[in-house]
């Protein structure tokens, strides 16, 4: 993301310099003794069932970013040292993963744990087709932390377990989660009697009540980038018409954008566009509502579970950020009440050719315990993956409602990666959303250019097709 | 002359590898499917250009730069022409310029000194289209609704104009300032003595003795209109947006190039581009070929 300074690059050019020769020297050895002693999962036992070498060594590495790096060394790892006393920890902090460890990684010598996250991340497509990253089914099949009865796999969210595999094979763990949702003020609506609606109808004749009355606009988005409309209109219609509606737009199928639900949904969200939208909506960006928001100007906006630390600076006192799932569109919906757009992210990986692997994999246990992960939650104020890690902890308002929305959730969990897959297409769906909602572009004619996007996109050549 | 020779080797060598290779190098990359990482990019022939002519945001683009194309040396040059007129020539019997005529030409030089980032985001909030908008607060006082300066796609490009004018006028108030010091004074004060007003002083004497220097004007503004993208990629939503309302030819290069990174198809749009800037060029070179006036 920062753009590289001309001092940057000279430094690393000097320091690729620097390393080549240094990981060269090392890669020798390191050939040689990494493979005796790869295969490293020791002994197991209930004790320690991914069977962990306490006598070598667990090196980590966690980015330095918005998170910090106290969550490491002041929860897992003591959880980790608490069960083996025995076994040393090397605690490591950098911006710079990919600079930092890309020569480990060349020179045969990788550490065990990397939380390979931020704009200088290494790229995960390389080190999955360098057999870089270890299985991490075996973790995924262990025990919990918590209770031996069940399964690691069953205490967190299956989309985490999708999203960080590779033709099927979980290489990646993603364990901070994100939720979407209508947020409002709490004060607000217990000031006007006002209620988080369940149906759609109850939806509108709220925002009518709200126009009605006057001093609040009913409904905002971030006009300037219409990405966070159109991800509503998408959450709706998967809820409207099932997953299948978004995992079809993902994979670019025919008729994708077409389907009756994703239309819809979208005619749903044109009629709140065109009624109960803040004045000049269109052209304020993501900060600008929210702030509005914080002054009482807007009622509802919807956004992700980032919003409350985004806005802690500018929200009042008593504000009392809280979030709901979409309402029902119909009582015939394919998906229940309480259907979540949910996206795993914060990249964690264990390198196959490390000393210790297993230990990396117990490590990702450790986080994964209720301890772990509601310590977690507690400490930066972010949901993770693990399911109900929030129960019984001291949150902040909004970060507690949208934990309790992921757990009513469960499995109704819904998501799209096309995103990430295909910029254009975002780009494409991001402008005609903005006309939508301006009343420029009928649902139909919203509905073909997206789908004519995703045609082109798809007979292009030269970009690279998905599936999921 | 051997010393000329030897003086250029090192320019001309830099320019060479560093400019007209690389300009060459993307008509290769034109021809291939390349995104930027493989090593070995496919070769595909004219596919980026067929391709090309289907996107219909390229084209909406070349429309938006031919658009400014026009417009855009035409209302600086006729503003800068006025203001610089009324600033040298314009004050009574055609003695200097009108009163605070100094202050002016300080107050209109502002702009200029400002980066093209720094504007873009000062016009952002002048647009803002809610109370804290400058053109928009007073409206909705009055009780109107608020116009969407960027955010209406009927608007928008007119903002966008409206902004580069506001940005180009105080320079070439300089510049015509600076020509018209270099107009004889005898030749005002002879049609002065002769009867004639400010409008035919301006339109008989100052504008065809500027002439030259309104010709430099137009090829610089020209090719400012053909770029654009600074402006465009910092202020407009969506970068080009609302719905592709804004976006130029550079605007789709980089967008093409470094989002989605296709740098095949993006450096055929910049061949597109370079055939465009060689026609302007040639047809400014051309138009410009006209007597001098000797004083």
């Amino acid at each position: 993301m920062t753009p590289l300074s001309r001092r940057e690059l000279l430094r690393s050019a000097v320091l690729a310099g620097l390393a080549l020769p240094v990981a060269s020297a090392c890669a020798t050895p390191a050939g040689d003794g990494g493979t005796s002693s790869a295969p490293a999962a020791g002994a197991t036992s209930a004790a320690n069932p991914l069977g962990l070498a306490e006598n070598r060594p667990l090196e980590i590495w966690i980015f330095d970013g918005g998170f910090g790096d106290a969550y490491a060394t002041d929860i897992h790892e003591p959880l980790l040292k608490a069960k083996y006393p025995k076994l040393e920890i090397k605690h490591n902090a950098t911006q710079e993963i990919a600079k930092t460890l890309q020569p480990r990684f060349a020179g045969g010598n990788p550490p065990e744990f990397i939380n390979n996250s931020g704009a200088n991340a290494m790229d995960f497509g390389a080190l999955v087709q360098d057999g870089q990253l270890a299985d991490l089914t075996p973790l995924y099949d262990a025990p919990s932390w918590d209770d031996p009865t069940v399964k690691v796999r069953d205490t967190i969210d299956p989309s985490a377990i999708e999203l960080g595999s590779y033709d099927g094979t979980p290489y990646v763990l993603n364990y901070v989660n994100t939720v979407w949702g209508i947020w409002y003020s709490q004060k607000l609506f217990d000031d006007n009697g006002w209620r988080p609606p369940r149906t759609w109808e109850a939806f509108t004749a709220l925002c009518e009540e709200i126009k009605k009355a006057g001093e609040t606009a009913p409904f905002t988005y971030a006009g300037r980038h219409p990405y966070y409309i159109y991800e509503a209109i998408l959450t709706l219609a998967a809820k409207i018409g099932g997953k299948d509606v978004l995992k079809n737009i993902d994979n670019l199928e025919e008729g994708a954008w077409t389907a009756e639900p994703v239309k819809q949904a979208a005619g749903a969200f044109a009629e709140i566009g065109a009624k109960y939208l803040m004045q000049g909506t269109a052209g304020l960006d993501h900060v600008q509502t929210q702030t509005a928001q914080n002054k009482g100007q807007v009622a509802m906006l919807p956004c992700g579970s980032w919003l409350e630390n985004e806005q802690k600076d500018t929200t009042p006192e008593d504000f009392g950020y809280a979030m709901f799932a979409l309402p029902s569109f119909t009582s015939s919906d394919a998906m229940p009440y309480g259907t979540l757009h949910v996206q795993p992210g914060e990249e964690y990986v264990v390198s196959a050719k490390s000393a210790n692997p297993r230990a990396g994999m117990e490590y990702m246990r450790a986080m994964l315990s209720k301890d772990g992960a509601g310590d977690f939650m507690e400490l930066v104020s972010t949901l993770t993956v693990v399911k109900g890690a929030g129960e019984g902890r001291t949150l902040k308002p909004g970060l507690k409602s949208a934990a309790k929305a992921l757990l009513v959730a469960g499995d109704n969990a819904v998501w799209f990666l096309f995103r990430k897959w295909y910029a254009e297409l975002h780009d494409e769906v991001a402008a005609a959303s903005g006309q939508l909602m301006n009343g420029k572009l009928t649902v139909d004619e919203w509905a073909e250019r997206a789908q004519k996007k995703a045609e082109s996109i798809k007979n292009d050549s030269s970009v690279k097709k998905f599936k999921r | 002359m051997r010393f000329a020779v030897g003086f250029l080797v090192l320019p001309v060598t830099l320019y060479v590898i560093y400019v007209i290779a690389p300009y060459a190098q993307a008509f290769s990359i034109a021809l291939t499917n390349w995104r930027g990482v493989n090593a070995s990019p496919r070769f595909v022939g004219l596919e980026n250009f067929r391709r090309l002519l289907e996107d219909t945001v390229f084209w909406k683009a070349v429309g938006h730069n031919l658009l400014l194309l026009v417009l855009l040396p035409v209302l600086t040059l006729v503003i800068a022409l006025f203001f610089a007129f009324l600033l040298n020539a314009g004050g009574r019997g055609g003695a200097g310029g009108v009163w605070g005529s100094r202050f002016y030409r300080v107050v209109f030089f502002f702009p200029q000194v400002l980066a093209i980032a720094v504007i873009a985001v000062l016009f952002q909030q002048v647009f803002r289209p809610d109370r804290s908008g400058m053109l928009n607060a007073p409206l909705i006082a009055m009780g109107f609704e608020p116009i969407g300066f960027l955010s209406d796609t009927d608007i928008a490009l007119w903002s966008i104009l409206g902004v580069l004018v506001w940005q180009a006028v105080g320079f070439y108030v300089v510049l015509f300032s600076a020509g018209i010091a270099s107009i004889p004074r005898e030749l005002f004060e002879a049609a002065a003595i002769d009867g004639a007003g400010g409008p035919p002083m301006f339109f008989r004497i100052t504008l065809p003795l500027l002439w030259d220097t309104i010709q430099v004007g137009w090829v610089y503004l020209g090719i400012i209109a053909l770029d654009v993208f600074a402006i465009v990629w910092v202020m407009t939503p969506e970068q080009g947006g609302p719905d592709y309302s804004t976006t130029v030819m550079a605007a789709e290069i980089y967008r093409n190039a470094f989002e989605y990174s296709k740098f095949g198809y993006a450096s055929a749009m910049g061949v597109v581009l370079f055939f465009f800037t060689i026609g302007f060029a040639a047809l400014a070179l051309r138009l410009s070929r006209r007597e001098r006036i000797e004083f």
